[in-house]
């Protein structure tokens, strides 16, 4: 079992035939993935990695019938690319692009059919260990287990997935919520389809500075999550008023605080690692010990 | 990217909403001509930098005509420190002169981000001026993206902070005006704190602070023009350049890293074992070696920094070539710089092969905390 996707998920790209969509669908199909075609606007009819590729979303759900579309579009065309998979039907999109402006984000919020998922953007994506990649992560480093893992921050996802793998839980699905403000999926959907998984023992979720996400997922878990959750949070460091890679990382005034959310988490009985190092054993103890 | 007060009034006041009569100066000279055609018998003479609280530090005075010029050439080409500025102050290369405003009371408004609500929002109190920092929180008015905003909500917002008579009216024209210009240019943040309300119910923007979404920039060319690259870290401004993520800190220990979790993670790392990053860098998750070696480079350049930590997890980027790119760099080194590296992921112990084959000076390990304390350590020693 896993959340959202498994091996069966066949999966489209918007920007198909792009250097990074290329890239990356390449390494999805060396995966198992279910990588059953593309969209390019202009190059319909033509195939791609020897799979066919169509002028629009419409048409390639028409022929193909995906579960999930991979947005790999430059960010001035990345809010049309979601409306248009969104207005095709599609249940989960996947969006990777960066530096989407703010305004274009608020208007897929408030627009977004209220069945269609969204994950990202600026995220790597989602994947279920040793059955679907869908995203920029390094497949290696998953394997197959009880560990669920959500995140704001890709390359840390990766840390709390190689520590997983290392300590011989493994993850079922670990899913990358993206570093801006302005977001798809968020900690708390992800919680609620954990909790929900029967594969999924433990969660690992990883923070960051800004915004209040991290303190509302505290109030979450304490209500609704019996699983153990182990948490990090980035940014003990950070400068205020900085917008510290991420454009959803800063903290504003006294909110956004990686203090206030360390302590919000543990208030609600989170193992909160100081070190990104330790997720992997932090899970482990928590998953010996009996609940 | 953040705007100084007088442009971001020159924005307000070109979408209709009142400002003091003011003029921009750039010289002692141009002050005096300046003040006088003000009118009245006082200015209020503001210097220009990219931080607040500059009243308490001396950077907002109230003066005779008379004194302006002179308050005017001992603010400029120095640097204000306030309590928001870093420690060493941020140049003044611009001071704005105006004329005073009888105000019978002083409100707040800003137009942000909701990033809970995903949507704008407008925030207003009846307390404005230095005490909405301490004051009660404002009153919070969500702002439909798909509808946009009209004035009647703004005149219900003046009604629940307290507004009377004609400046209801005035409140409801002047949110959706600032509702209006943060929609156009793309602003995460319009700020006027305070609204100076007259003895006749006008309101107008006593100050300003504006900051615009810097992924929306390739479609506000006006705004980039606006840009002043002397309020950030000289460093910022030349990684910058180079399209690398970068911020300066005050530290000596360079931190190179991909992805901006764990940069932030890595910063707080070194913190945990007893030293200072010297500045946040990321090179992005899927780097390559030049933008590994570029990024070296700007670290390097920065005198503060005693040593490199490199903490690299290579993903989809194989780490032999993330090796081969730091290789490159630290051969150009011009002083002794020791160097910790940390890689792991993808073909790892090939590129820690050949970090030692290619003759590196430094540490490499695959342990993220030994990495950050032996940084600390080789700081210390060099």
């Amino acid at each position: 079992m896993s959340v959202l996707i498994d091996k069966d998920t066949r999966v489209i790209c918007q920007g198909f035939t792009g250097k990074q969509g290329t890239f990356h669908c390449e390494q999805a199909i060396a995966y198992g993935t279910q990588i059953v075609g593309g969209v390019t606007p202009g190059k319909g009819g033509g195939r791609h990695l020897d799979r066919p590729v169509f002028d629009t979303v419409a048409e390639a759900v028409a022929a193909l019938r995906p579960d999930a579309s991979v947005i790999y579009v430059p960010a001035v065309a990345a809010a049309d690319a979601i409306f248009e998979a969104a207005a095709a039907g599609i249940g989960l999109i996947v969006c990777i692009t960066e530096g989407i402006p703010v305004a274009d984000m608020l208007r897929v919020k408030a627009c977004l059919p209220a069945h269609t998922r969204l994950i990202g953007p600026n995220c790597p994506g989602i994947i279920t260990s040793g059955a679907c990649k869908i995203g920029i992560m390094p497949g290696a480093i998953h394997r197959p287990g009880v560990v669920g893992i959500v995140s704001r921050s890709g390359t840390l996802t990766y840390e709390a997935v190689a520590q997983t793998t290392a300590a011989g839980l493994g993850q079922t699905t670990c899913i990358g919520i993206g570093g801006d403000p302005v977001h798809g999926l968020g900690f708390i959907d992800c919680l609620a389809l954990f909790e929900a998984d029967p594969a999924t023992q433990g969660i690992v979720l990883v923070g960051e500075i800004g915004g209040t996400e991290e303190e509302a997922a505290a109030a979450y878990i304490r209500e609704h999550v019996r699983k153990p959750v182990v948490a990090y949070v980035a940014g003990m460091t950070a400068p205020p008023g900085r917008r510290m890679g991420h454009a959803g990382a800063v903290i504003a005034g006294a909110q956004g605080t990686a203090r206030a959310k360390k302590e919000a988490l543990m208030a609600a009985g989170v193992t909160v690692v100081d070190s990104p190092a330790r997720m992997g054993e932090a899970m482990a103890s928590r998953l010996a010990r009996p609940c | 990217m953040r705007l100084h007060e007088y442009q971001a009034k020159a924005l307000l006041a070109a979408w209709g909403i009142a400002t003091p009569r003011g003029v921009v100066v750039r010289s002692p000279d141009e002050a005096a001509a300046a003040a006088a055609g003000l009118g009245g018998t006082e200015c209020v003479v503001k210097a220009q930098i990219h931080a607040g609280a500059r009243g308490q530090a001396g950077g907002v005075r109230v003066v005779p005509h008379a004194q302006a010029p002179e308050v005017a050439r001992a603010l400029l080409g120095t640097r204000l420190v306030t309590r928001q500025t870093p420690p060493g102050g941020l140049p003044v290369d611009v001071v704005l002169l105006e004329a005073p405003v009888a105000a019978v009371r002083e409100l707040y408004l800003a137009c942000t981000l909701d990033r809970r609500g995903g949507t704008r929002v407008l925030l207003a109190s009846g307390a404005g001026g230095m005490g909405i920092e301490e004051g009660a929180a404002p009153q919070a008015w969500p702002i439909d993206t798909v509808r946009g905003f009209s004035a009647y909500e703004g005149r219900a917002l003046a009604k629940a902070i307290g507004l009377n008579g004609r400046a209801v009216a005035a409140f409801g024209e002047l949110t959706a005006r600032l509702v209006d210009l943060a929609l156009d240019k793309d602003a995460l943040l319009v700020e006027i704190n305070p609204v100076l309300v007259t003895a006749d119910g006008e309101l107008i923007a006593g100050d300003a602070k504006m900051e615009i979404d810097d992924n929306a920039l390739f479609r506000q060319p006006t705004i980039e023009a606006l840009r002043d690259s002397r309020q950030g870290d000289p460093r910022d401004e030349e990684a910058r350049m180079r399209g690398v993520q970068y911020i300066a800190l005050e530290g000596d220990i360079g931190c190179l890293v991909n992805g901006a979790g764990l940069a932030m993670a890595t910063m707080d790392l070194i913190a945990a074992a007893g030293g200072r990053p010297a500045n946040f860098l990321d090179v992005g998750g899927g780097t390559t070696a030049q933008k590994v070696a570029e990024a070296l480079d700007v670290i390097a350049g920065d005198r503060r920094v005693k040593a490199v930590l490199v903490n690299i997890f290579g993903g989809i980027v194989r780490c032999d070539l993330i090796a081969e790119g730091l290789l490159v760099a630290a051969r150009r080194f011009e002083r002794r710089l020791p160097i910790v590296v940390r890689l792991v992921g993808t073909r790892a112990q090939e590129g820690r092969l050949a970090l030692a084959s290619g003759g590196l000076e430094g540490d490499v390990t695959d342990s993220l905390e030994e990495a950050a304390q032996l940084a600390v350590r080789r700081a210390r020693a060099s």
